[in-house]
């Protein structure tokens, strides 16, 4: 057992950080707003990195990593508030041809439930003119959908770096995949959802730590009092535990034999979740009236785990599947 | 990263469990009352058996009478008497997780032969006296006096929330040897034998209704300066060791006992109703077993990456700004968990003590227990405030608030 990053891992890191600071500074991800969400020649760089492929066996034309150097990537994702399907690209390469690559861009959705008494909600789907291909998630498999056949409202979006369109009568779509797959996909998904999460949680966490040392009241940095450092600590306590809990279930996934894979996805996405909701409340509280404007960065990262939150029927579908794993 | 046991460890593991399986008969159940004496004679004698067994001190060289395995092994230990139910360290805590690690990395080699090969074997009981009536969060200003007369430290003061004080035959001890000096600059660590004349042992009721931990009066008690660990007013660094223990890998054994008690508490919330439904058909109470499972599974995760982060870095000593995190979220942990327990039970809450229904024992009192007890959890070994100004301060590089003084 050595459950810390090797030397491979720390490299990957590095050069996927190296790779955000470069292409995705919040100067340039301010200037996306309004469009598509996706750059096609950034999306390219990143399919070149291996953002898509990485988990995908080599002879499915991946790279050859688990899902735990996967986990990694979406990490530095969420930190950087890398927008785009990315998530959905990755469980599709191999699945769609060029999506792997980053020649195609492919987003996803959970189909909405149908009605049982009331309106069916319309299906809310993200980056709909930046996605070449949609795949539908239900629990009888996967089905693509041509987006451009879609017609709906596009309304503002919570996120602005997450452009969504309103479809009110979802096709079924072709069947691609059966509900095994569609299961695989759930949970892989939870587990990148979790590290995307961790990631935005570490920012929002270190934004503000950097904001309470150099903001001045009474004369002193807001940081060295007790109620600034206590809510900082117990943000810094809420992604330390989710990075851990998240690192794990993808290391699970990779090594089957150590546990069962799907209660710790599913507990990853509660710890993760709670992680990146609490710490972006807290990053507003702690940036005072500047953390309510749109002039500072935090609002980005709190709208992005917020969408990321209803990912996979949402939080406490997840903590339902934890619970039903206690006495099975 | 791999969380994969070696071949190693797995043997390690399939042998103990099978041993656990006749011990845990042997031994029965441990007493639960308050008679400490006989508390001692069991926990000593379960200490004997896995002593004699090679179980004792899994990490600890083997000259000490250590089994010189791996921290990965010590887990593997963890794991294996949570999964059989077997008697955790009992009074034993203080002698094999403080005072015992910091002899071993702190002490000098006749300390060792003396005190080490003892605690393992369940013949040598430890209490803690650090704590003070006026120095509890602020430890360092503490003020139980020891001065040089001779080969001897002569002792008077007193301690606070020592743990198994009645029936320890040693104290891992702090005292001020030079008032003078700057606070954290005029302590020094003891090793006082309990027998001696002038100690006094005045047990205190907690709220949970044990008397666990004790007052200690000292009046003159003269200690051997053989007895000091460290140098003489380096004692705060002594005892930074013993605190990166304490909350380091002090509590590894109940982190990985707290996955079972959740197991259980889904268990029960399925045979117990309140308001007209099964606890387990609420949906706040289900989903809230959910949350703690879920916490309990992050909580073992960052044990296992501080126990791999320990093993790289190689002194064997626990990194404290890893450490706090982790004890910080075992402390509130437990205390949603004893929440979320009483919520369960709904009114056999009122009866302190388990409750038979159609003949079935519902095992209700440890969730009371936890209920109460839990609440000790972030006060003791440094309050949970005290945690949070270091992830503050050493973390994250904040500043310390100005003194104060009142002057």
């Amino acid at each position: 057992m050595d459950f810390q990053l090797n030397a491979d891992q720390l490299d990957l890191v590095d050069a996927v950080q190296a790779f955000c600071i470069d292409q995705l500074p919040m100067s340039r991800l301010r200037t996306m707003e309004g469009g598509p969400g996706v750059d096609r020649d950034t999306w390219a760089q990143m399919g070149d990195m291996g953002w898509f492929a990485l988990s995908l066996a080599p002879d499915d034309g991946g790279v050859g990593l688990g899902l735990a150097d996967a986990a990694l990537v979406f990490e530095q994702a969420g930190r950087f508030c890398a927008p785009g399907p990315i998530m959905w690209s990755h469980l599709a390469a191999g699945l769609i041809d060029g999506a792997a690559q980053g020649a195609v861009v492919v987003g996803g959705v959970e189909r909405p439930a149908a009605a049982i008494d009331g309106a069916t909600m319309p299906a809310v789907i993200e980056y709909p003119d930046a996605c070449d291909v949609l795949i539908v998630v239900d629990d009888d498999g996967l089905w693509r959908i041509d987006p451009a056949t879609l017609s709906g409202r596009t309304p503002r979006p919570t996120d602005p770096l997450t452009p969504v369109k309103l479809v009110a009568d979802l096709p079924q779509g072709d069947q691609i995949a059966g509900a095994e797959v569609a299961a695989t996909w759930k949970l892989r998904g939870r587990i990148l959802t979790a590290a995307l999460m961790v990631g935005l949680a570490d920012r929002l966490e270190w934004l503000s730590v950097g904001y309470a040392a150099e903001r001045f009241q009474f004369n002193r940095p807001i940081g060295s009092f007790q109620s600034i450092k206590h809510l900082l600590a117990d943000m810094h306590v809420r992604t330390e535990m989710a990075r851990a809990q998240t690192y794990a279930a993808a290391v699970t996934w990779d090594q089957p034999d150590i546990g069962d894979a799907a209660r710790a996805a599913a507990a990853a996405l509660v710890v993760a979740s709670g992680a990146v909701e609490k710490n972006g409340d807290m990053a507003v509280q702690v940036h005072g009236g500047m953390g309510y404007t749109w002039e500072v960065d935090v609002h980005f990262f709190l709208k992005r785990g917020l969408v990321a939150r209803t990912w996979w029927s949402g939080t406490e579908a997840a903590a339902e599947d934890v619970a039903a794993s206690l006495v099975s | 990263m791999d969380l994969r046991y070696s071949e190693n460890d797995e043997a390690f593991r399939s042998e103990l469990r099978a041993w656990l399986h006749t011990a845990t008969k042997e031994i029965g159940i441990r007493p639960t009352n308050e008679d400490w004496a006989e508390r001692r004679a069991y926990d000593q004698r379960w200490q004997k058996m896995l002593f004699d067994a090679g179980y004792a001190g899994i990490n600890w060289p083997v000259e000490y009478g250590g089994r010189g395995a791996t921290l990965t092994e010590q887990l593997v230990y963890y794991e294996e008497i949570a999964r059989s139910g077997a008697p955790d360290v009992g009074i034993g805590f203080v002698g094999q997780l403080h005072a015992g690690p910091t002899i071993m990395m702190m002490g000098n080699e006749a300390q060792r032969r003396a005190h080490l090969p003892g605690i393992l074997a369940g013949t040598e009981v430890w209490c803690q006296g650090f704590s003070e009536p006026g120095a509890g969060s602020d430890l360092a200003s503490l003020q139980c006096k020891a001065v040089r007369d001779g080969d001897e430290y002569v002792i008077t003061g007193q301690k606070i929330w020592t743990s198994f004080a009645q029936v320890a035959d040693f104290c891992e001890m702090l005292v001020r040897t030079d008032p003078e000096a700057p606070k954290h600059k005029g302590i020094t660590w003891l090793i006082v034998p309990m027998d001696l004349p002038g100690i006094e042992v005045r047990p205190l009721r907690n709220m949970s209704d044990t008397t666990e931990f004790s007052e200690v009066f000292f009046d003159e008690v003269r200690v051997p300066v053989s007895n000091r660990v460290g140098d003489e007013n380096a004692g705060w660094r002594v005892a930074m060791t013993t605190l990166s223990f304490e909350r380091g890998t002090a509590f590894m054994a109940d982190q990985i006992l707290i996955g079972r008690l959740v197991q259980d508490m889904a268990a029960l919330s399925r045979r117990i109703t309140t308001g007209g439904h099964r606890s387990w058909d609420d949906v706040e109470i289900r989903r809230e077993l959910g949350h703690l499972a879920a916490e309990v599974d992050a909580l073992d995760a960052l044990t296992k990456r501080n126990v791999s982060a320990i093993a790289r870095a190689g002194d064997g000593i626990p990194d404290m700004n890893l450490a706090v995190v982790v004890k910080l979220a075992y402390s509130e942990l437990r205390q949603r968990l004893g929440r979320l327990g009483m919520n369960i039970i709904g009114r056999a809450g009122l009866v302190y003590d388990d409750i038979e229904v159609d003949g079935h024992d519902l095992a209700t009192r440890a969730l009371l227990y936890e209920r109460l007890h839990s609440l000790a959890l972030s006060i003791a070994a440094g309050t949970s405030q005290v945690q949070k100004n270091i992830i503050a301060e050493r973390v994250m590089g904040l500043p310390k608030e100005p003194t104060w003084t009142s002057n």
